[in-house]
């Protein structure tokens, strides 16, 4: 535990201490708060038009329900950016331990490598939801001038957290086969890419097969979670998934001690 | 206290490292002696658990490498060839995440990183960062991540190499200090290195153990000829002849350059005292005599006789 809390530290103090953390909240920020204003600019004008047809309407205004039309809406779209910029935060994490030979400082201390991990795996975890928290200042607003269903927003940054940690353990898996950091970038936006796209080839494909492509696809399970359910199959799909990824990662990086 | 026996690391088909054993006694300065590619790294890193060796067994302090792998790391302090430092980080707070994982005291923490940092002479860049350090200071950084948990045994992969002179020498003092406390094991491809520091010289090439014993034994044991110098005066190619032609003598040759043309190396058959026969042969060719001494062969000669012999067989 004390090992974990000190790989911990040492890798959230190299995040701050570089540009790196504020360049990519920076940039996350700008990039989440443009579409936020735009998806909300789209909401009023639909409300500006409605209200102005209100009186030609027979059965009175439709719900206009800013939840759906603007949480759900803007969540949905962040999870896109974040497939972008999480590769780019676990990058370093193992590669560059390894191209600087600190990776035998590691290795030859008296710590576990799921120590290392974890406490990798935390530290990147702990800036990502640091950053996705920042975002609660747009809901913060929605709060100010109308009234949403708090509820699912709260199931959403729930889901935010799991699907963060699945794109960090992918990510670690990629930066673990190389010392190259662009590899490992390209290799985590390549097989996250394909667990985002994976469920489109189900429609082609037999009917078991479909389900499996379905169930795969890291996205499909998040949508439950913007829209308020919290079910438990896509909690376990997601821990599963982490899990997964990072005993493979263990097994990567302790393969030097059987490869030949 | 480090054993080690029958050990070996292939890598697929290439045999890096090929039935090595060697002992270093507690408080002993250990000189691993090697030609790049010899297998240096390999072994050290065997030694330290990074690499598990495909044959044969080592053991730190009565704990084996690979069964009791934990129980060694805690006694070991490992340099590599690069010093694994954290470019970002600055000292302090490197050698405090390195007290950390390596396990010391949190009470005692600060003790033990103030005197490692006495010890290595790092103590007045302390708050400065490793990337802006120099690369001697570098080194004396991963100097003090090898000691600051203070282990038994030190590992030390080419501690001097890439630094000036100056901090050679500086780098050299600490580690002479260190003596007695430690059992430490450096690996060098300089010579004088080991015959300055070191009490123990295994040498290594090609992945074996080519020869080993104290510096002073090393040159006894394996001197296969004797050399002398000689100054004469007189046409080369005349003296040569004289020489040559002395029973006993092996080779006559002319050393270094032109301003130095009445040089020579003279190598004799071991055990055979012919100096009196040398300087006679040259008197009587009327050549004029200037200088006539024996030399041992230094440390240099042998390590080169060694590995070059290991080569061609």
């Amino acid at each position: 535990m004390r090992n974990l809390w000190a790989i911990y530290t040492k890798e959230l103090r190299s995040y701050f201490v570089s540009p790196v953390a504020y360049v990519i909240a920076g940039v996350f920020l700008f990039l989440s708060g443009y579409l936020f204003r735009n998806i909300l600019m789209q909401f009023n004008f639909w409300c500006i038009q409605f209200s102005q047809r209100a009186q030609f309407m027979q059965g009175g205004m439709p719900n206009l329900n800013l939840n759906e039309m603007v949480v759900t809406q803007f969540f949905g779209v962040m999870d896109f950016i974040w497939l972008l910029v999480v590769p780019m935060l676990t990058m370093r994490l193992l590669a560059e331990e390894k191209k600087n030979g600190t990776m035998e400082l590691l290795m030859t201390s008296p710590i576990s490598t799921v120590e290392i991990l974890l406490g990798k795996f935390f530290a990147c975890l702990t800036l990502y939801m640091t950053i996705v928290a920042l975002t609660l200042v747009y809901c913060g607003i929605l709060e100010l001038y109308g009234d949403p269903d708090w509820g699912p927003i709260w199931s959403a940054y729930l889901g935010y957290l799991l699907l963060g940690g699945t794109f960090i353990g992918v990510g670690m898996l990629a930066s673990s086969v190389t010392e190259n950091q662009i590899v490992a970038v390209l290799l985590a936006f390549g097989a996250l890419l394909t667990l985002w796209l994976i469920d489109w080839s189900a429609s082609f494909a037999g009917p078991t097969a479909a389900k499996v492509l379905q169930y795969l696809s890291i996205i499909q399970h998040l949508q439950d979670f913007q829209r308020g359910v919290i079910d438990t199959s896509d909690v376990v799909f997601y821990l599963s998934f982490i899990f997964f990824s990072l005993f493979v990662t263990t097994r990567v990086l302790e393969s030097r001690r059987w490869r030949r | 206290m480090i054993e080690v026996d029958q050990l070996s690391k292939e890598y697929g088909d290439v045999t890096a490292v090929d039935g090595v054993s060697f002992r270093a006694e507690r408080g002993q300065i250990l000189g691993f002696l090697g030609p790049n590619g010899a297998g240096k790294t390999t072994t050290m890193r065997m030694l330290t658990c990074y690499l598990p060796p495909s044959a044969g067994t080592a053991s730190v302090d009565g704990y084996d490498v690979v069964d009791e792998s934990m129980e060694v790391r805690r006694r070991i302090g490992y340099l590599p060839e690069s010093p694994p430092v954290y470019m970002d980080m600055t000292v302090d707070a490197y050698l405090g995440f390195v007290a950390r994982i390596k396990g010391v005291p949190t009470n005692q923490m600060r003790a033990r990183i103030d005197e490692t940092m006495e010890k290595t002479g790092v103590a007045h860049v302390r708050s400065n960062v490793i990337g802006h350090l120099s690369k001697g200071y570098r080194q004396r950084v991963g100097l003090a991540q090898a000691l600051v948990h203070n282990p038994s045994v030190l590992i030390l992969d080419e501690p001097t190499v890439g630094l000036d002179p100056k901090q050679i020498i500086e780098i050299r003092e600490v580690i002479k200090s260190l003596r007695g406390e430690h059992t430490i094991v450096l690996s060098t491809h300089i010579l004088p290195e080991v015959s300055m520091t070191c009490e123990k010289v295994v040498i290594i090439s090609q992945g074996r153990i080519v020869g080993e014993g104290s510096p002073e034994s090393l040159t006894a044991q394996l001197k296969e000829s004797d050399v002398l110098h000689a100054q004469v005066l007189g046409p080369v190619e005349a003296v040569g002849e004289a020489l040559r032609s002395i029973d006993g003598v092996l080779d006559a040759r002319q050393e270094g350059d032109d301003s130095q043309a009445d040089s020579w190396v003279i190598s004799v058959t071991p055990g055979q005292d012919v100096r009196d026969a040398v300087s006679r042969a040259i008197i009587d060719g009327g050549f004029s005599l200037r200088e006539l001494r024996s030399q041992d062969m230094s440390l240099e000669d042998i390590f080169l006789r060694l590995t070059t012999e290991e080569t061609t067989v």
